[in-house]
């Protein structure tokens, strides 16, 4: 029953509108519930279709693994309390790899924002650092930092500070010259300048994209587990791969997934509190 | 209807081009521009410019638009060096920002990520005032300009009155000798323009600031001013005439406009401006022909 009732009702023509007027003949937007019980349902299908295929040896149960084993993998880690100290170990790789990024990106960003000169003799070595895959400076984070959360952070430090550095460098240079005339006007000497128009203006940038330097965050952690580490939910994968369990890989996929989703809700909520004075568009 | 038959008692029309301007009798003026002239490369903005704003005196600069009016503001402000002649602020010649100044501007200055009352006491907050003192204040100053209760509220949670009310009380709440405006209420709707513009009368009488008001609009500068200075279309800015306004104080920006003599004063100096207008307006049509 997902049909909106007023949606099905036929307008007479050459009646005039006695009751509010009915939306155009569109068809309708169910409303969230029901949306929600779709996504759902879609959700249900896809494993129903792969377990059937699988089941049906239409795809090969070795290659694609089966729905059932991957959610009893999963359990299975819960239970047994095994997946903890993995899913603590890319946690604390991610938010340190975040901030160590989203501080030194600031720094930089405000440095060579507010000194030309600066700004112009690095142009080309930044351009070429982001312009680099940076996912291969992992094999020699490993080499320096060990196959420790180091070298894990390091990775996830470079993805985030060209997020981070880009944002900031454009939000101090594009300050707005009014604002910041009106505050030389009202006295402000360089000092107060730069902290109260050139870093809350350069803030609002990083904010802006908060949810992206955390996703390369996450993004460096687990690609640095993958590489080479003795913990965490890349970590798992590696392991997985190299039994050939493809289940498992499946299931540390799936656990990553919604760890990255919950992830994204937590910067949506702290996003809120932070934005306040939320400048136009 | 008495229009043409009073004499020019108030009005002074000057010869174009203006002679010495730059040296009144008395104490030295609040503000004064010595023969300036404002370069940008090859393009010369304003050219040989002199005036003068007494102390307490409102004073409206009027012409054609892209006529460099801001330059001339920013001048005043120290934001912006002349390429020849002097600012002489009270006597002074001016270095760097001018402290005596505060400066109103005709887009929205307020810091987006700080409330009204913390926009409002940023100027103190950069003296060095005490917090408690300088929210005190600023509350006092919001209330002043009618936003009691508005403090905690966001640029973005304004209306543009409410935003230009806030400028306003950042402005004056630093208590500048000098007050620069460059068409601050050109944004706002009619309604909203008036009451602001009475507001401003009422302030400006309160705490009689020597006031620079630059505005495109000959009605709005008549009807606040002292005395009205029309500037030649760009390039090469500079007065042509200048007019005493002798409205009786106090003044209803509204009602004064349907008196006899502002109508009188209206047409005497749109006759003198009429030719810069249509010079500025062929101007941009060739513009935009190229």
């Amino acid at each position: 029953m997902i049909a909106d009732p007023s949606a099905s009702g036929r307008t007479a023509p050459g009646r005039p509108a006695a009751r509010p007027q009915r939306r155009p003949r569109r068809r309708a937007m169910p409303g969230p519930i029901v949306l929600t019980a779709l996504q759902a349902a879609m959700f249900a299908a896809l494993i129903i279709a792969w377990y059937v295929l699988v089941r049906a040896k239409a795809l090969p149960v070795f290659f694609f693994g089966d729905p059932v084993l991957v959610f009893q993998q999963i359990v299975s880690w819960f239970v047994t309390g095994e997946i903890f100290v993995h899913l603590a170990t890319t946690l604390i790789e991610t938010l340190l790899a975040f901030l160590l990024g989203v501080a030194s990106g600031i720094g930089i960003g405000l440095w060579l924002g507010l000194s030309p000169l600066t700004a112009a003799l690095f142009d080309p070595y930044i351009k070429a650092l982001n312009a680099m895959p940076r996912v291969i400076l992992g094999p020699i984070f490993i080499v320096w930092f060990g196959l420790g959360i180091g070298s894990k952070v390091a990775l996830g430090v470079t993805l985030v500070f060209f997020v981070v550095f880009f944002n900031v460098f454009q939000g101090v240079r594009e300050v707005n010259p009014v604002i910041l005339a009106n505050s030389r006007m009202l006295g402000a000497n360089r000092r107060q300048l730069l902290t109260t128009v050139y870093i809350p203006s350069a803030l609002s940038w990083v904010f802006s994209s908060l949810h992206m330097s955390v996703g390369m965050a996450f993004v460096g952690a687990v690609v640095g587990e993958y590489l080479g580490s003795a913990r965490g939910v890349g970590y798992l994968i590696l392991q997985a791969e190299a039994t050939f369990d493809v289940n498992a890989v499946f299931a540390g996929i799936i656990v990553l997934t919604v760890f990255a989703l919950v992830l994204d809700l937590a910067v949506t909520l702290v996003e809120k509190r932070l934005i306040v004075g939320k400048p136009k568009s | 209807m008495t229009f043409g038959l009073q004499p020019e008692a108030g009005a002074v029309r000057m010869p174009a081009p203006v002679g010495d301007l730059s040296a009144p009798a008395g104490p030295p003026p609040a503000l004064l521009f010595d023969h300036v002239s404002v370069r940008f490369g090859a393009y010369t903005a304003v050219n040989d410019a002199s005036l003068h704003v007494g102390d307490g005196e409102f004073v409206s600069i009027v012409g054609p638009t892209g006529c460099g009016k801001s330059t001339l503001l920013n001048v005043a402000a120290g934001l912006l060096e002349p390429s020849e002649g002097d600012i002489c602020v009270y006597g002074r010649s001016l270095e760097g920002i001018n402290a005596d100044a505060g400066y109103l501007f005709q887009a929205d200055a307020l810091m987006p990520w700080r409330t009204a009352l913390s926009n409002v006491i940023t100027g103190l907050e950069y003296a060095g005032t005490e917090r408690k003192a300088a929210e005190r204040l600023g509350n006092e100053w919001l209330a002043r300009v009618g936003l009691s209760g508005h403090g905690e509220r966001f640029p973005h949670e304004m209306s543009g009155g409410m935003r230009k009310r806030v400028a306003l009380a950042q402005t004056l709440i630093r208590d500048p000798k000098i007050v620069l405006m460059d068409e601050p209420f050109s944004a706002l709707d009619v309604q909203t323009r008036v009451l602001m513009e009475n507001e401003l009368l009422q302030l400006w009488t309160t705490y009689r600031k020597s006031v620079l008001f630059i505005t495109h609009d000959l009605e709005e500068a008549i009807s606040l001013s002292d005395r009205v200075i029309i500037l030649s279309a760009g390039p090469s800015t500079h007065p042509i005439a200048e007019f005493r306004i002798d409205l009786p104080r106090p003044r209803d920006v509204a009602e004064i406009r349907m008196t006899p003599r502002f109508v009188e004063l209206y047409h005497q100096i749109w006759d003198a401006m009429k030719e810069e207008v249509l010079k500025a307006y062929e101007r941009n049509q060739r513009k935009l022909a190229d």
